[in-house]
């Protein structure tokens, strides 16, 4: 019974410490990310000045004058926003379909979906250039880009949605067939209240995955539709350390993100988790 | 009559104005290098000026190489002023993928470095401008060499660089002999390394564009790389490329980094002195050419705009418009691009290195030979370079960090551009 005790107590000191230990892991980047930002150029590259350092807003100033910090973040907010609620709204009466009134194929639809992922960008880069420059004249434009984040999440989208549907009983909907709801009313009244969570989980999964999607945002934008995606690869330099306006560009990039996280701490863990967590 | 910097540049952009009243603004792509982040700031004056706007697309190389040759080779008419290297500049003049270049007599062409004319032309037709240039040079600490009481000349044997690497390498102090480019990339470690083979007396390639990675030349120059930076070099030198040891640099943990010389006005250690890059011996040298270079796609819809403002960003009068900025002054000029330059003397007297880059840049020997049958010093004018090189790369960073022997690796080498130079159909 001691011994019992005595491990309980062990366990009660050791686990939450090695959370912490892990925590502080995971966000040493972010931490020193920050630090770095309120740093120098000069300042940022030298380890002696890791932890004491004059604090700079120079490099937010910068970020905001000369790089037209706004202007990318704006671009950010609507392709991202837009491309989730299309998401969403091909998604869930997708998977309400797959989930409720599935055929013989429709777990090979699914896997098929889910191997669109599989399938290497750069395969696709130069006729994804040549056909939205000069076919069909929608390059650099947030059309293209909602267009594009959507395609690209969507088959998350409908893998989670269905996943989340799929344990609503089926009854309840057949309760509601019954009493002579339309197939709109069972979507609205019925499946969204009762997979809610869910479908909250999956637009900030998706939010976040168009958020810091960078390959596309940075290879079919110049100047219009440009994200923060391509303000932090652009402020990349070959030849030069500038850590400090570097570090500032990505703090501003990530910030939204990691408050919004913050806030939606219990929604994005079930997300994360496919529903596996209840 | 003194004609001051400030008249050149007003008379530059008034002549600009003059003739670009169509355009409304330009898209410029470039990489963000401090020269082009100042350049942001300088051309403020050419919009006020022109009443052109100009809109900057910063990206990072890699990405703005892909950018751009898929725009230029759709036509898709993205940019009206790119960054371009001069690996690209002669392929894509003679693929039609950018304009060549006339400028008026003010330009004055002829102070232009020849080395960097001559290597952004083709055929004798200038197809980029230069923006700055460089070569690459020895840095070292004079202090260091000093104290261990080895000297370090111009064009010093690779038997002597090494024997003063092992004087000064100190790594119980945090000071290592040698810091060299490891990183693979062929504009990484293979810019480094193949300065080395030159000087060895090898070649990328035959006369029949056929690789000769297996040759001697090529084993004594990657056996003496790896046992140089191996044995005198930071641990993970295989991670490490220009930025990684200008950072290594100034933390004071290198006696000395052979790279590029534009590396010398970030150096903020003190008792550095400069030497040119050491030599086997060979006429093709030690010492590469590169520049970040201009140039107008074609299929821009403002190309008469385009080819102003490159006249004006090129310029003499933009060099002193950089000088006379209050936040930036005659330290902070793009350098490696015009004779007058160097003959400032306001350049010399904040320049400690002005003398050796330019001596650098001048003896840089790009051009195609017996020995070496392709255009290009630290890389081959060839589009499939950029692929052999990378695969190349690869293998020499696995015998680097001791994963491949470097007979193993340069076999593999050879295997894997022999077969990108069969598909392309060189032979």
């Amino acid at each position: 019974m001691a011994i019992v005790t005595q491990s309980s107590k062990l366990g009660n000191v050791l686990w939450p410490t090695l959370a912490w230990v892990v925590a502080l892991i995971f966000f040493f980047p972010i931490f020193w990310l920050v630090f770095t930002s309120f740093k120098t150029d000069a300042d940022a590259v030298k380890p002696e000045f890791l932890f004491f350092f004059t604090p700079t807003l120079e490099n937010y100033t910068n970020m905001t004058e000369n790089y037209d910090y706004w202007r990318f973040a704006i671009n950010s907010v609507i392709t991202s926003t837009f491309a989730t609620l299309f998401a969403l709204a091909v998604g869930v009466p997708a998977a309400y379909a797959m989930a409720f009134d599935p055929s013989r194929r429709t777990k090979d639809i699914l896997m098929w979906m889910l191997s669109t992922k599989m399938l290497p960008a750069a395969a696709v880069l130069y006729p994804m250039t040549f056909l939205t420059k000069n076919f069909l004249g929608i390059f650099d434009t947030h059309f293209l880009i909602i267009l594009v984040l959507c395609l690209i999440n969507l088959p998350i989208v409908i893998w989670m949605l269905f996943t989340y549907f799929k344990e609503i009983p089926k009854e309840i909907i057949e309760a509601g067939k019954m009493d002579g709801v339309s197939l709109w009313g069972e979507i609205k009244d019925i499946l969204i209240p009762l997979a809610w969570g869910g479908i909250v989980s999956t637009a900030l999964l998706t939010f976040i995955f168009c958020w810091n999607e960078a390959y596309w945002t940075v290879r079919l934008t110049t100047i219009d539709a440009a994200t923060l995606s391509k303000l932090i690869e652009g402020n990349r330099a070959p030849e030069g350390l500038f850590f400090g306006r570097l570090a500032a560009v990505s703090t501003a990039a990530i910030a939204p993100i990691i408050i919004l996280g913050w806030f939606c701490q219990k929604q994005l863990v079930q997300g994360l988790t496919f529903g596996a967590v209840k | 009559m003194k004609f001051s910097g400030t008249t050149a540049l007003g008379l530059t952009l008034g002549i600009a104005s003059a003739s670009v009243a169509g355009a409304e603004s330009l898209t410029i792509a470039i990489v963000n290098n401090g020269h082009m982040i100042n350049m942001q700031s300088v051309a403020e004056a050419y919009t006020a000026d022109t009443g052109i706007e100009l809109k900057w697309v910063s990206l990072e190389e890699g990405v703005l190489r892909e950018q751009v040759t898929s725009d230029t080779a759709t036509g898709g008419g993205q940019y009206d002023v790119i960054n371009i290297g001069m690996q690209e500049a002669p392929i894509w003049g003679a693929a039609g993928w950018i304009e060549p270049l006339n400028f008026g007599a003010e330009y004055d062409i002829d102070d232009m470095l020849p080395a960097m004319r001559n290597g952004l032309s083709y055929e004798g037709t200038l197809y980029a401008a230069p923006f700055y240039g460089e070569s690459s040079m020895v840095m070292y600490r004079k202090d260091l060499t000093d104290a261990a009481g080895v000297t370090i000349v111009d064009n010093d044997s690779w038997d002597n660089v090494r024997a003063a690497a092992a004087a000064i390498h100190d790594p119980a102090n945090g000071v290592y002999g040698v810091c060299l480019r490891g990183k693979p990339g062929w504009g990484d470690n293979m810019a480094f390394v193949t300065t080395v083979v030159n000087s060895f007396g090898g070649a990328w390639f035959d006369a029949d564009m056929r690789p000769t990675l297996d040759s001697d030349e090529w084993k004594a120059a990657i056996n003496f790389y790896v046992d140089l930076l191996g044995t005198y070099g930071p641990p993970g030198s295989e991670g490490n490329s220009f930025n990684e040891i200008l950072a290594l640099y100034n933390e004071g943990k290198c006696g000395m980094w052979i790279d590029a010389t534009i590396a010398a006005s970030f150096l903020t250690v003190d008792g550095v002195a400069y030497a040119q890059s050491p030599n086997a011996g060979n006429p093709v040298g030690a010492n590469w050419l590169w520049a970040w270079a201009m140039a107008v796609p074609t299929g821009s819809p403002n190309s008469e705009a385009a080819h102003d403002f490159i006249e004006w960003a090129t310029s003499k009068a933009y060099i002193q418009a950089v000088a006379d900025h209050p936040d930036f002054g005659w330290g902070s000029v793009p350098t490696g691009t015009r004779a007058s330059t160097y003959a400032h003397p306001e350049f010399q007297a904040v320049a400690g290195f002005a003398a050796a880059e330019m001596a650098a840049i001048e003896s840089a020997a790009p051009e195609a030979t017996d020995l070496k049958p392709y255009v290009g010093v630290q890389f081959a004018a060839i589009p499939e370079f950029p692929e052999v090189g990378t695969a190349v790369a690869q293998e020499i960073a696995a015998a680097l960090s001791g994963a491949k022997s470097v007979d193993e690796a340069l076999a593999a080498a050879q295997s894997a551009a022999d077969a990108i130079m069969v598909e392309a159909g060189y032979y």
